[in-house]
Formats: C-alpha cells, structure tokens, sequence
C-alpha cells in the first residue's frame, strides 16, 4: 500500500505541475468568425478602410505571413502602391492586371500569378505561390472584402484609393465577413469588444500595462475620462508608455456606455 | 510417413507467414474494391437522373454537397459536446496506443529469446502482453463509446464522414475482429506453442498480429487526416468525388501513421516500464527485484530508442503541414496555439531528464561504469541549459515599467533564445547527449578489446565534435543571419548530423563490442529513486500525447473538415490555455486510474487463495482431491 501511495503520489503530483505550467502563461480564446451583415449605405470611405484594415489583421490573415518575420513581403513595410508598380514592370510578370488595384486583386485571388523572388514554395523555382487563394476556404473573402483590403492597402501610405466604395444592391445589405463589428450593449460588452481588460486593471482583470481602471473615478472626471480614450496621447499616467491605440470604429453610444461605466469605479487601488 | 508428415509441417510453418500477409492483404483489398464498385452505380444512376433532365452542369448537379449545419442542428445534452468527446476520445486514443504497441516490442522480444535461448525474454515478452490483453479490452469499450457520442453529439458530420468512407468502416470493423482473435490465440497459445517449430508458428500469429493492428491503426489515421486535409473531395461544395483511396491517402496521412507508430512504441514501452518499476518497488525478495529491474530496464530502452527518432517524425508531419497549408502551419507554430509549445518544451525536457537520470542510475548495476562517470555532470549541464533555451518565450508580456528599462517589447539577450533556431540547437543537443547517455550505458558493462579501439573511439569523437559544431554553427548563421527560406532548411543539416551520430554510434559499437570481455551486472542493484523516473516517463508521455492531440486537431480552427464543412457548434472556438490544461489533466488522471485497475487485474490472475481452515486448523481437502 504505501509504495501504491508514493507512487501515485509522484504521478499526481507530476500531473499537476504540467497543469500549473498552462496557469501560467498568457490565456487567450481565439473565436471563430462570426459572418456579419454590412450595411452597404451606410459605409463610407473611411469605414470602408477601417473594415479593409480589420480584415487585413483578424479573418483574412495576411498578417500571418504579412509580417516582418520574413514569410512573405510585410506590406505594412512596403510602400504597396509604388511597390506594385515595379511588380508590373518586372519582366517575370504574366498576369493580367495593369493598374496597382488590379494587380492587388489579382494577387489575392490567384497569388501564383507572380511570386515575389525568394517567397515562392520550396522547390517551384518561384513559380508558385504558398498563399491560398483568399477567396477559397479557409479565407473565403467575398469581393467587397478584398475590395476593402485594397482600400486599405491603397490608403495606408497615404495614396490615392481607387476602389470605389460599393454601390447600394438589390435589398441594401450585402453579407460579408467579419466586416465591422456590432456595437456593444453594456459596458462590460464595450471592455471586452476593444480589448481594454488586455492592458487595464478592470472588472475581474488584472492587468498591469496601463493604469488600474478599477478606481479611475477617484482621479478623473468623466471628462477626463473621455478625452483619454478619444486621444489616448493627450494625458498620460507617471510611468506608463502610449501604447494605448485609438478605436476609430467605437461608437458615441459605446463611448458614453463606458465613460459613465468607468467614472464610477472608486474600487481598490493598484 | 511420419516422418513425411512432420517435414512437410515443418516447412509449411515457414510459409504461414506469407500465406497469411497475402490473405489479409487480399481482405482488404477486397474491402476497398467492394466500397469503389458499391458507389460507381449510384454516380451513374444520378448522371443519367440529370441528364434527363437537362441540366448542363452534372458534376455539380449529381454530388452532393458537405452538409451545412446551423448552431441549432446540434443536438445539446446539457453539457459541452467538444468536452464529452474530448475526454472519450482521447482515453480510447491512450489505449488504442498501448494495445497496438505492445505486441510490436513483444514480438521482437520473444524472437531475441528463441534466438537465444533465454526463457527470461520469453516470460518477460508473455508478462508484457497479460498487460497488453486488458487494456484491449478496455479499449475496445472506449471505441464504442466514442462512436456512440459522435453519432449521437455530431451527427451532421458523422453522416459525411460515413459519405466519405463508405463501407470501409466495415472493413475496419472486420480487421477488429481479426485482432481480437489473433491476439487471443497469441496470448492464451503461449506455452502450447513454446519451442521448436510451434514457436515459429507463435512468432508468425504475433507477425500478423501486428499486421493487422497496424493497419488498424493506419485505417482510424485516414479518418483524422481526412478531417485535417481533405482529399478526393470537391474543394468548393465538399462534395465525395473521388474512390476511397483518393479519400484516404491524404497528404497529412503518411507522416501521421509513421509518427503515430513511432510514438505508440514510445509510449507503450513508456507504460510497461511503469508497471516494471511498480513490481520492483512491490518486491519481496532479491529474484524479484532482478527480473523487474531488468524488465524495466528492457521497456525504458525500448521507450528511449523509439523516442529519439521521434522528433524527425514530427518534423516531417508539421513540414506537410506547412505545404498543405502555411496557415494551418502558422496557426499552430506562431498564433494561438504557439504557447503551447513552451508547455511541449517542459514535458520533452521531462522525458528527456528522466530517461538520462534512469540510465545514469542504471550504470551503477555495474563496476565498469567508474569509467564514464566523469560525463555525467557535463552531460547533464548541456540538458539543463537546453531545456532553459527551449522553455525561453520569444516576449512576454512585460509591464510599462519593464517596457521603459528593456527600451523595447522584447529582452535583448533572452528574446533571441526564443525562436526556433535556438530552440532547434537546443533540442539536437539534448537528443545527442541523450544518445551519449546511452552509448555510455551499454559500454558500461563491457571491457572492449578490438585492437583498433582507440581508431574506433577517436572517430566516434570526431563525429560527434563535428555534429555539435554543425548544429550550432547551422542554428546561429542560417538561423540569425539569412531570411526565413534558409532558417527553415538549416534544421535539415541539425536533423543529418543528429542522425549521423545515432546511426554511426550504433554501428561502431556493434563493431567494437565484438569480442568484448562482458562485466558481471548486478540486476535488482538499482535505486528505488531511479524507478520513480519509469513513473515519470509514462506520466509524461500521457500528457504529451493528450497535448500534441489537441494542438494537431485544434489547427482545423472552426472546421469539422478543413475548408469543407464549418463547425458551427457552440465549442467550435479555440479554448484557453488554462481550459486545455484542465482537460489534458483529467484525461491523463482517468487514463492513470485505468492503468491502475488493469496492473491490479494482472496481478490479481497470479494471486490464489488459500482454502478455509478447518476446526483443528487443517486445510479443508475437497472430496475428488482425495
């Protein structure tokens, strides 16, 4: 019995150490894309780009290779304009686009077209591509989101955009996916929708990269409040960096549902 | 005539073997000729359906499409359906590994002990498969169960999948069946066919033994790579357009069955070496102690050997992966499921740890071991530093503060350790010092007396001072000073020069050891300390395998079937890291406890009670004894 008991002991033991080791490293939930109905009249250019830039980071993934690690061109590094504009001077170039928006297109729906030297897939010689066709499964991009993207792409460095923004069809709404989020119907909603607890010690958060939130009332207004969240620049705390980003897409409703929500926190100080 | 007979059965038991492989082979060729010809007739019926009617398009027209389910489609029982299946699954993964492996060691075992003539192989090899016979049961149980809760949690997907695999479930079922009465007649025939040409036949049921359990295994495979890179189907609509081998042989299927063999071995000499341990630390008497010493010693050395090539396997399955698709590649490697493999780190460190301190321990079995002991303090220094590189994150999440004295989102000096060309020097250093743990540990016990000894041991040091280098020189210059094209290919020069030394250590040694003086061992001389480390090995390896599960399914994202059928169940989200490490554990739990109920059944088969006592203290005699 008791080597029973040492043994099981160890073994238990053993088990839940490998368990503390997931306790403490970053928790993160990755969601499954949630297809979202646009209002097509509604949008604007630059709603528009907004969504092109959601888009680019969170459902269709270009970020994943689109980066500085080298997989694939970081196109928040290039300048994608002028850049495609050498593309289609290249003498290796087939395709058949003959305008930077074309050509951004017709790289995201047949990337093989033309393969940057040195990212092709190992062994094509750079004849082929390793990028999916982004508007096949897994990605599946309708067209108004790759419009969007190029948009984006076009807006980013400050060129002209020439997509034209998508005209009303038929019933007004056309389903694209993520497109722009719903907007938040509580403040508990609004924290989680714009990643505050990531950063912000709030609710059941802790969280150290910017201030304690959970007793914001007992040092800012709600004014002040609301100014820091519009401009996060303009008023910053002793000992913390500007990393705050700004939330163009949050809404008046959601940024009164927050403000009122955050300048009654006198809880617990940091 | 006798005579005749008994020469014509002796070489007739020469050729069951091949006899056998070409009737199962012919089985299941049959089983797959009869699903193609089963659904050609109804391709051609809807054709002409079509035709009929006029529609231009008959591919499209005459297929049907993956089904479609709304959140609403699936049946809800009040708890997680992800998790029920979670659990089940992997418990029946857990056993189905240990059942299919068993036998593969087993087999090669009983034959080291006909060619030897050494009854302790043999009793050893039966031992091992008294283990094997109750957890086949079990998981056979698990099977069932799971099939059930798919069909009855997952029924949209369930009905593709039996689309896709028509009657070749029945085949697997057929080849269960096969299994269950070759490993009976294996098991219970033992003795009846110990020696001379009965054994060759024993050796030839444990043959197709695992013939058929392979192929088992490498059937179930085909269903889970299916699910990961769907082949010979329609990649817009999922519809089954193609025979069912085209459904099969995905391109994530080789790479799977070959890592899953490697790791079922792994593991299910893992499992036996535990249960070793256990005997030893349970043991009476000296006799004892020697032969589960030695037993456990046998499975651990199984379990490392099939470990080390392990990462190659696993090198080759994510490098298909990455073909298939970069972005389930990514997702895995460098997304959300990246932290994972800093939890991966720990549990390989563990095994690693352990299996070098067992065979450190082990050396102390015998005298000539004084020799080599001066190694292990350097060998272990570069397993301790390989295991702090591999667990080292790439950034944390720092604090402003932290931010504002680093000047920046990652440590200057740790942040490189962080990638993978660190990692990858790490990890082949560690495999090669286990290797070296190893070569130690047979020289141990032998004095070598080639004359070109000192040739032989300056080469296997040449050889081994060059793989280092290579690695090293490999992992910093193509790692940190070209792009990501030669960072990839540089782990090809880290994985030839790891197996160069494995391969060249082995063949030089088996030169070197010919003629050598052997060095009494003294078996059951070991520490109770050191069996503890054949606990940590399965312990870990359970928790391994349940992890490394999840990362390989979760990297389907919200795909029941990648590209081709969406989940949109309520669980089909990527968990926390905590919520996994939950899971990983209960199962790991549940799986220990079942380990602990079938040691207990094999134990309780060799307990006999004693009879009653009468009233004078006698034992009660039964009248037919008399």
């Amino acid at each position: 019995m008791t080597v029973l008991m040492k043994t099981l002991g160890f073994s238990v033991l053993l088990i839940l150490t490998f368990a503390g080791v997931t306790y403490v490293l970053p928790q993160m939930e990755g969601a499954a894309p949630e297809e979202e109905v646009v209002n097509v009249g509604e949008l604007t250019m630059e709603t528009f780009i907004v969504m092109g830039e959601q888009l680019y980071q969170g459902k269709g993934t270009c970020a994943l290779c689109h980066n500085e690690l080298g997989r694939a061109p970081d196109l928040l590094a290039l300048n994608v304009t002028s850049t495609s504009l050498e593309r289609l001077a290249d003498p290796r170039y087939q395709g058949d686009a003959s305008d930077v928006e074309a050509y951004l297109r017709e790289s995201m729906l047949q990337p093989s077209n033309f393969v940057v030297a040195g990212f092709g897939t190992k062994g094509s010689n750079d004849t082929e591509s390793p990028m999916p066709a982004i508007d096949k499964p897994p990605v599946q991009l309708s067209a108004l989101a790759i419009d969007a993207i190029i948009a984006y792409l076009q807006d980013k460095d400050g060129n002209p955009v020439t997509v034209p923004l998508p005209v009303e069809a038929g019933d007004s709404e056309v389903e694209v996916e993520p497109a722009v989020p719903a907007p938040a119907q509580s403040p508990e909603a609004v924290l989680a929708k714009f990643g505050c607890v990531a950063c912000h010690s709030v609710l059941e958060s802790v969280a150290t990269l910017g201030p304690n939130l959970k007793d914001i009332a007992n040092r800012q207004e709600a004014d002040q409040i609301r100014d820091s969240i519009v401009d996060p620049g303009a008023v910053v705390g002793e000992g913390y960096l500007v990393v705050m980003p700004e939330f163009p897409n949050m809404t008046i409703a959601e940024l009164e549902m927050i403000v009122e929500f955050l300048a009654m926190q006198t809880g617990e100080k940091s | 005539m006798i005579m005749d007979s008994r020469y014509w059965l002796q070489r007739s038991c020469r050729h069951v073997p091949l006899v056998l492989m070409i009737a199962i082979i012919g089985l299941c060729s049959a089983g797959f000729l009869s699903t193609a010809l089963a659904q050609a007739p109804e391709a051609e019926q809807l054709n002409i359906t079509v035709e009929a009617e006029g529609v231009a398009d008959e591919s499209s027209a005459t297929l049907l499409p993956a089904p479609t389910p709304q959140r609403s489609d699936y049946p809800n029982i009040g708890a997680s359906s992800r998790n029920i299946v979670w659990v089940i699954a992997q418990m029946h993964l857990f056993f189905g590994a240990l059942v299919l492996a068993v036998p593969i060691f087993v087999l090669v075992i009983e034959l080291i002990g006909f060619k030897t003539a050494d009854d302790r192989y043999d009793d050893m090899a039966h031992e091992f498969m008294k283990v094997s016979l109750t957890a086949y049961a079990i998981t056979a149980l698990f099977g069932g169960t799971l099939a059930l809760s798919l069909f009855l949690l997952y029924p949209d997907l369930m009905t593709y999948l039996m689309r896709a695999f028509g009657s070749q479930v029945l085949v697997y079922a057929g080849l269960f069946f096969l299994e269950s009465m070759l490993l009976y007649i294996y098991y219970y025939g033992w003795n009846a066919l110990r020696y001379g040409n009965r054994k060759w036949l024993h050796l030839t049921l444990g043959l197709l033994l695992n013939a058929v359990g392979t192929t088992l295994l490498f059937v179930a495979n085909s269903w889970t790579t299916f699910m990961m890179a769907p082949s010979g189907v329609d990649p817009v609509s999922g519809a089954i357009i193609g025979s069912i081998w085209e459904v099969m042989k995905g391109p994530l299927w080789n790479p799977l069955n070959l890592h899953r063999f490697i790791a079922n071995v792994a593991f299910g000499g893992a499992v036996v070496g535990a249960y070793a341990a256990f005997k030893f630390l349970s043991a009476k008497n000296p006799e004892e102690k020697a032969h589960y010493d030695w037993m456990g010693y046998s499975s651990n050395f199984i379990s490392i050997l099939a470990f080390l090539p392990l990462p190659f396997a696993g090198y080759w399955l994510m490098a298909e992966i990455y073909a298939y698709s970069q972005q389930m590649g990514i997702l895995a490697m460098g997304g959300i499921l990246a932290w994972l493999f800093v939890v991966q780190a720990v549990l390989i460190c563990t095994i690693l740890l352990a299996g070098n301190f067992y065979l450190w321990t082990g050396m102390a079995r015998s005298e000539g071991s004084e020799r080599y002991r001066w190694a292990i303090k350097y060998i272990a220094t570069v397993l301790i530093l390989g295991f702090l590189v591999w667990v080292t994150p790439h950034n944390v999440i720092y604090t402003a503060s932290e931010i504002t004295r680093l000047g920046g989102g990652n440590h200057p000096v740790l942040s490189p350790l962080g990638i993978m060309p660190a990692k990858n020097i790490a990890v082949f250093l560690m495999l090669i010092m286990t290797f070296l743990s190893f070569q130690l540990y047979r020289r141990a016990d032998k004095v070598i007396t080639v004359s070109w000894q000192d040739w032989g041991n300056a080469l296997m040091a040449c050889i081994y001072i060059v793989a280092i280098a290579n690695i090293i020189f490999a992992g910093i210059y193509y790692g940190y000073f070209t792009n990501t094209v030669y960072k990839v290919g540089s782990s090809v020069i880290q994985v030839m020069s790891t197996v160069v030394v494995i391969v060249s250590g082995v063949v030089i040694d088996t030169l070197m050891f010919k003629g050598a003086k052997n060095l009494h061992v003294s078996w059951g001389k070991v520490s109770n300390r050191s069996q503890y480390a054949l606990f940590a090995l399965p312990i870990t390896f359970t928790w391994l395998m349940a992890l490394m599960g999840y990362v390989r399914s979760s990297v389907r994202t919200h795909w029941h079937v990648y590209t081709v059928m969406q989940d949109n169940s309520p669980d089909n989200f990527i968990p926390t890291l905590q919520t996994v490490g939950n899971m990983v554990t209960l199962v790991t739990l549940l799986f220990l406890a079942f380990l602990l109920f079938i040691f207990w059944i094999a134990n309780l088969s060799g307990t006999r009670q004693l009879p009653p006592l009468t009233a004078d203290r006698n034992p009660v005699i039964a009248e037919s004894a008399t």
